[in-house]
């Protein structure tokens, strides 16, 4: 504990010392930052009615959810609902949803999600999907960009931490998922001190179907122990390989933040995915039990099915001779990033005071000519100086992630000195730095991690918010900060707040994903089991205790409105379709003591609430969404008699 | 007379535009219609100018009591039009051939456009009839009952064409281009007249 408070410490002044050196050009900085000074809130103004020249994807973190912001006005679209239940549209609470939340542990209501990515093709942004991964209970999503709805959660066997993921390859052939904690594989009762040389990393291939985006996992790496911690695929001459940075090389079990920092160097693990592919496809690799959950939307019957799988194919990386590299790279380093060549590999070495930039053309020619400095496990470690490309000398503290902007430039974020840097690729000269407020974790560039970005701006998704807002007591939003980076200098225009705590982001042009976006769904497609799509279909059903009504709803009534016959003890299924065919006209379904949420329900869609009377009464319902000039009689009445009548069901709408 | 001919053929041909185009088109936008709603009226029915709009529309007329738009079935309009205007189509087509061949007077081009000249204006007092059943015959029942400031009912006949204001809609109703079809045809033959009559006289 000792150690780990000196430690601390000298953290601490060293980052007290940096600030008190950058303190007089962090003064002159601000000072041209004004709005006064710059045109700055011109260029983030975007006029009532007019649109955002990007959408902006940054995760939503610890509230597992994705932030859509416009870009760059940074005004807040939508908080789209991936890992946790969202009562504000019932999300993970609707019968139809709750399957999309269903794991091996059950159903798991929330997670941590950090990396989105969107979809590529021929290494360039399509629109067609963005993943990101759930960090805790190990899952990958899949969210459409015509629905912006999730449509596809994959839990990840054999992983606990799933952080070096969800990025994927070029031509979105693989979405790519690594745990951060090695563990057991397969998990067992075992002493936490036998970690060394049991523990295994699985890095995970998912491949995803061209056609429908459907994810399957294709097969696993099982790595030694260490901590995968991000990971960035080879793009153009580099694409069939993917890089994973790893730290904790040592191995340790216990007291990291010391045990896990003493390695001078670890490593950035070189994974010659394409050779993998090959072998499985010729039959290798070795199937074992495994038990995780595929959650599937179908988007026409509105209704998400939940799947267990009881297989993965596992492979070891010994088995494919070629196939896995090690890299040296200073003192555990965390982001791993490709510039839009596919030449350049970072190493974001977060204890390191330089930034270590190995070569992918020089990591062949090593491979080509043996050129190992021994083996880990087997897997042979390539020697330092015959990889590295070059050194961004004394660049900052605590580089975490690089991104790109497609002139030549990199941007790599500095936690520990809090700045954002520009250097230069290929000269690694620094040419401008700038502070941000306050702790950068990512960065990004629009397509900043793709063959083609849009260096435009670039947003610092900053960690720490102190008083950059209105104090709102001891817990604030976090941070993001717009740069212009379309000159010489970087220029800060615009802070604004962002939902949980974002990680890495991903945006993309408007006109990429607007002109594809839904507007409904056509009702004529309906095929939920329970939709009435004509209004002489509408009742209501018992099967034992289970009531079922299907109802439908349009401005401005519920039909039925009026049922009786329902008892206490029941369990009431609320299945609503919304016969709306027009732009923006959801319709909200609330009734009074529901122990779960609303339901939020679109035009076309049918969706279902249950409900469990406990008392006798005739009790409301009404509609939650302002639809439209008599939004306030859109409202029902449900009659709750004992356990013991013998009411028979009825259902009426607009009867005497 | 062969260019006179071969005009009223053109302009004859271009009545069977009227079977592709809308004939006349009556869009509905307002603060909650950015995107405005739209039918268009064809000779042989109405459609809506996107997949769902007569729907939309039928949805936001409920308020004020007004009825359905008419299915093509629910009006002999939808099955008459069509007949009349392949038939005069036709006619001119057969009057251009014979002004062509030198069988015909150039009077008869002109007895065309006056013929359908007169169909057109009938047409028009008909479709403004339609109008005028479709916004004044209200539901008594309707959710909203709106009075006009000398506390009349409000009715909400469309205009039959250009521009009015009604509550918080703004509706244009203006000819599709099966109308501006059928107009520079009807022209077309009124040249071919005044051609025919110019040949004529040059003998």
């Amino acid at each position: 504990m000792k150690k780990s408070i000196n430690i601390l410490a000298a953290l601490a002044m060293v980052a007290g010392l940096v600030s008190c050196n950058d303190g007089e050009t962090k003064k002159t900085n601000t000072g041209g930052q004004g709005g006064l000074a710059t045109n700055a809130a011109e260029r983030v103004y975007v006029a009532p009615g007019e649109h955002d020249e990007f959408y902006g994807f940054m995760s939503g973190g610890f509230s597992g959810q994705l932030g859509v912001y416009g870009l760059p006005s940074g005004r807040l679209l939508k908080v789209l609902p991936v890992f946790s239940q969202n009562p504000e549209n019932g999300w993970g609470y609707s019968e139809e949803t709750k399957p999309m939340l269903n794991t091996s542990y059950g159903f798991v209501p929330w997670d941590d999600a950090h990396h989105p990515d969107i979809s590529q093709t021929n290494g360039e942004l399509d629109g067609r999907w963005i993943f990101i991964n759930g960090n805790n209970t190990p899952r990958i999503a899949r969210i459409g960009l015509e629905s912006f709805k999730t449509e596809e959660i994959i839990e990840i066997p054999n992983t606990a931490g799933n952080h070096s993921s969800s990025f994927i390859t070029e031509n979105t052939e693989y979405v790519v998922a690594g745990t951060r904690f090695s563990v057991p594989v397969p998990q067992k009762d075992m002493s936490i001190n036998e970690y060394k040389g049991n523990f295994k990393g699985a890095l995970t291939f998912i491949k995803v179907d061209q056609e429908t985006g459907r994810m399957g996992i294709k097969f696993q790496l099982m790595m030694p122990g260490f901590n995968y911690d991000l990971s960035h695929p080879g793009r153009d001459k580099s694409h069939g390989w993917f890089f994973f940075t790893t730290y904790n090389t040592e191995e340790a079990h216990s007291l990291l933040e010391v045990n896990a920092s003493q390695n001078d160097k670890d490593f950035i693990a070189a994974v010659n995915w394409k050779k993998i592919e090959e072998y499985v496809n010729n039959g290798g690799g070795t199937k074992v039990p495994a038990n995780y959950a595929h959650n599937v939307l179908d988007e026409n019957s509105h209704t998400a099915t939940s799947t267990m799988i009881k297989e993965v194919l596992t492979v070891n990386p010994m088995d494919v001779p070629g196939a896995v590299y090690f890299l040296p790279t200073p003192k555990s380093p965390h982001g791993c990033d490709v510039d839009p060549t596919g030449e350049y590999i970072i190493g974001n070495g977060k204890l390191s005071a330089d930034l270590t930039v190995h070569s992918f053309s020089k990591m062949i020619d090593a491979i080509e000519n043996e050129k190992f400095d021994g083996e880990a496990y087997g897997i042979p470690i390539l020697k330092f100086d015959d990889i590295l490309a070059g050194v961004v000398k004394q660049p900052g503290l605590g580089p975490l992630h690089t991104e790109f902007d497609g002139k030549g430039n990199a941007y790599t974020t500095f936690f520990i000195s809090s700045e954002v840097v520009k250097w230069k690729v290929g000269t690694w000269e620094v040419l401008d730095r700038q502070p941000v407020f306050y702790s950068v974790g990512h960065g990004m560039i629009p397509g900043g991690n793709s063959r083609k970005p849009f260096g435009k701006y670039f947003v610092a998704l900053n960690k720490i918010t102190k008083d950059r807002y209105l104090p709102t007591g001891p817990e604030l939003t976090q941070s993001a900060q717009l740069f212009d980076i379309s000159g010489e200098k970087m220029e800060l225009l615009l802070d604004f707040p962002t939902i949980g705590e974002p990680h890495y982001a991903a945006a993309i042009p408007a006109d990429l994903v607007a002109p594809n976006s839904k507007k409904i769904y056509k009702l004529a497609d309906n095929t939920h089991e329970y939709a009435v799509l004509k209004d002489a279909d509408v009742r209501v059903e018992r099967d034992g205790n289970e009531v079922h009504i299907y109802m439908n709803m349009i401005r401005s009534h519920f039909n039925p409105d009026n049922i009786e016959g329902v008892k206490v003890g029941d369990k009431v299924y609320f299945h609503i379709t919304n016969h709306e065919q027009d732009f923006d006209v959801p319709h909200g379904f609330a009734v009074i003591g529901a122990n779960n949420a609303e339901l939020l329900v679109m035009p076309g869609a049918t969706e279902t609430l249950v409900w469990e009377p406990k008392q006798v009464g005739v009790w409301p319902f009404y509609c939650t969404d302002f639809c439209s000039a008599l939004h306030q009689e859109m409202q029902g009445y449900i009659r709750v008699s004992p356990a013991d009548s013998d009411i028979e069901l009825s259902w009426s709408l607009g009867e005497d | 007379m062969k260019k006179a001919g071969i005009i009223m053929i053109i302009g004859s041909l271009l009545l069977l535009g009227l079977f592709k185009f809308p004939l006349w088109n009556i869009m509905l936008g307002a603060p909650q219609y950015p995107d405005p709603l739209g039918m268009d009226i064809y000779i042989e029915g109405i459609q809506g100018v996107e997949e769902f709009d007569i729907q939309n529309i039928d949805g936001l007329n409920h308020y004020i009591g007004m009825k359905t738009i008419p299915k093509a079935e629910d009006m002999w309009e939808f099955s008459v039009f069509p007949k009349v205007i392949a038939a005069m189509s036709l006619l001119g087509i057969l009057i251009g051939v014979l002004g062509f061949l030198g069988k015909l007077s150039y009077k008869w081009f002109l007895g065309w456009f006056i013929l359908m000249a007169v169909l057109g204006l009938l047409g028009m007092y008909d479709f403004n009839l339609w109008l005028i059943e479709y916004g004044t015959d209200l539901d008594p029942k309707a959710i909203m009952k709106l009075l006009n400031p000398d506390g009349t009912p409000m009715t909400y006949k469309p205009p039959l064409l250009g521009y009015q204001k009604m509550l918080n809609f703004d509706v244009d109703s203006w000819p599709g281009a099966g109308g501006y079809m059928l107009m520079v045809g009807m022209f077309l033959t009124l040249i071919a007249f005044f051609l025919g009559r110019k040949e004529y006289k040059n003998i």
